[in-house]
């Protein structure tokens, strides 16, 4: 289980000047329906355990499912963004294996005639568009929780018993999976992430999914195989567990320096699936795959075929929203972003959000710097990506407007937005709770600056005589006993009125 | 040749978790292999004439519910047929296998 740091690796770039990769990722997203895929349970997330089942779902004797409408929507107009063909005639099927996480013993998915086939989605990397080819997006349904009972950790190894929670079983899931991602030269784990990142941004843009990675209604398998130039693809080992766009660069990364350290030893690379652990940003090996799992699908015989009307079909592609990459072209452009500027958003990740931020209503400078600034640097402190962090573009905007009405002070703002990303709630509530409005009673700060010149004299004695320079010492303490709620200009304005200097 | 050997027979076996001994694996193996030649028959006919294979027997399709909400099971009706509950939760053995 803790093996993982002692696995010998060649560092990444040096593994890909000896070594091609080849990248496969397999998506599965959790549809926003209201209710499960095929039955009326609440698919809401978060309710006590086993609360939200019933016989469909529970895989009760008798039960029949029939399919949610919207979740083939969803799922068509997912395809349709990908430039997907979508089946004309299509059937679900059972997929058979025992394991507590389905009641059926066996989860509804499709196997042969998915939904939608052959698509890509272009992705832009240290400014290159690279092609990520899609084999299928199919749809299936969710599997319930376990929680594991009697080991150390709630893992599975040395657990006694386990307890499951239905909930979550048969939500509507899709499954998006790419073709094999071949030239992406030194740039594996960054192309990977990039896919992710702007596969979460469409799935968004349709408003089909909340797209939460911490929650897991957005979840990755990623797959690394790596051959010498000229070569054959090498055998590939899929990491599944991958819930974070900075864990898809990781494990992809991880794994290519881990298997180039087998391959030049003459070692071979054991087609297994391994599991990812975001405390470690390792993986361990689980199961082997070759020892082939055979899942028996057939045609699942409760579920009448899917032919969606292709003149359907073509009033969803037409009221498609934008690409975000069209949207985001547009934006910039009208914005007057440079390069530059747009470019270290990318680089950041965080382009998308400052758009959102400026569409909600902040300047575009503001909402800039916020993003690459100060939740940037919270996000490193957390080990994780501004965009993940708990904070939407919608509440950076008003901390901006509070800053711009002069409620707060840049500092405050950045007190707020700490309150917001702890959970305290909407930035209003913050500033209220935690009494952070500028305070703009002059009586008060008159009062506070008083006070700073009985306790320093000398330096208001300095200032009198003419060195306004003095001034800031003053500035400091009526700053100081505000708590920072006091705005500096207004402040030193009326520590040189009391004094009785004027600025020339 | 038969149509099903007793190998397979067993494989099926283990995957639907079914303990079969070695009496029954040879009975069965027998049986379900007569029943797969007959099957073969009519394959032989509808292949011949490029009869689609059924998955279903009316012809139906896009049977579908409005995305509402309906009420579930209450919490005690679900647990009630579980072999054992524990935290509102259903428990079942350990897993020996990775998630
Ligand atoms: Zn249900």
């Amino acid at each position: 289980m803790t093996t993982t740091s002692t696995v010998p690796t060649v560092p990444y770039d040096e593994a890909l000047q000896e070594f091609e990769p080849v990248i496969g990722l397999e998506t599965h997203v959790e549809l926003g329906t209201a209710s499960k895929m095929f039955c009326g349970c609440d698919t809401a997330f978060g309710a006590e355990p086993n609360t939200h089942t019933c016989p469909v779902c529970l895989g009760l004797p008798g039960a029949l499912p029939v399919v949610n409408a919207t979740a083939i929507e969803s799922t068509i107009r997912i395809g349709l963004a990908l430039h997907c063909d979508i089946a004309s005639w299509c059937r679900f099927a059972r997929k058979n294996y025992f394991y507590p996480d389905m009641p059926k013993n066996f989860q509804t998915s499709q196997y042969d005639e998915p939904l939608c086939t052959d698509g890509y989605l272009d992705v832009v990397v240290a400014g290159e568009t690279v092609r990520i080819p899609i084999e299928r997006v199919h749809l299936e349904e969710d599997t319930g929780k376990s929680l594991h009972v009697g080991g150390a950790t709630g893992r599975i190894h040395g657990a006694d018993h386990s307890l499951v929670d239905y909930n979550r079983a048969g939500i509507p899931l899709v499954e998006i999976v790419t073709k094999p991602v071949t030239g992406t030269g030194a740039m594996p784990a960054e192309v990977a992430k990039a896919y992710v990142a702007e596969l979460r941004d469409v799935l968004r843009g349709l408003g089909v999914s909340d797209v939460k990675m911490e929650q897991g209604s957005l979840r990755c398998d990623v797959n690394v195989s790596l051959n010498r130039p000229g070569e054959e693809w090498g055998t590939r080992s899929e990491t599944k567990n991958v819930n974070s766009l900075r864990s898809v660069e990781r494990a992809v990364r991880s794994e290519v320096e881990r298997q180039a350290h087998r391959l030049r030893n003459g070692e071979r690379i054991v087609q297994e699936t391994r599991h990812f652990h975001e405390d470690t940003g390792m993986s361990t090996s689980g199961r082997s795959k070759e020892e082939a799992t055979d899942y028996r699908y057939f045609p699942e015989p409760d579920l009448v075929p899917i032919a969606p009307d292709p003149a359907w079909v073509a009033e969803l592609k037409a009221a498609l929203p934008e690409a975000p990459s069209v949207r985001r072209r547009k934006l910039v452009a009208e914005l007057g972003l440079s390069d530059n500027d747009s470019a270290a958003m990318v680089n950041a990740g965080v382009l998308d959000v400052v758009l959102a931020t400026v569409e909600a209503g902040a300047s575009a400078a503001e909402a800039r710097n916020w993003w690459l600034g100060h939740l940037a640097q919270k996000a490193n402190e957390r080990g994780t990506e501004a965009v993940e962090l708990p904070v939407t573009p919608e509440q950076v905007a008003r901390v901006i407007a509070l800053v711009g009405e002069g409620t707060l002070t840049a500092g405050l703002a950045r007190q707020v937005l700490d309150g917001v990303l702890a959970g305290e709630g909407e930035p209003d509530e913050v500033v209220a709770a935690r009494g952070l409005a500028v305070v703009s009673d002059e009586g008060a700060l008159t009062t506070a600056v008083d006070e700073a010149i009985a306790a320093d004299p000398d330096a208001a004695e300095k200032v009198r005589a003419g060195k306004v320079a003095a001034a800031g010492a003053l500035v400091g303490k009526v700053m100081k006993a505000t708590r920072g709620q006091a705005d500096a200009s207004v402040v030193r304005r009326l520590v040189l009125e009391r004094l009785g200097v004027t600025e020339g | 040749m038969p149509e099903i050997t007793r190998e397979e027979v067993a494989h099926l076996a283990r995957l639907a978790r079914l303990a079969l001994d070695e009496a029954e694996l040879d009975v069965l193996a027998g049986q379900l292999d007569v029943i797969l030649g007959a099957v073969a028959q009519i394959a032989e006919v509808t292949d011949a004439a490029d009869v689609p294979p059924t998955s279903h027997a009316v012809p139906l399709e896009n049977v579908t519910r409005p995305d509402v909400v309906v009420a579930s099971l209450p919490r005690d009706a679900a647990l009630a047929g579980a072999p054992a509950a524990e935290e509102g939760r259903f428990r079942v053995p350990r897993i020996l296998d990775e998630e």
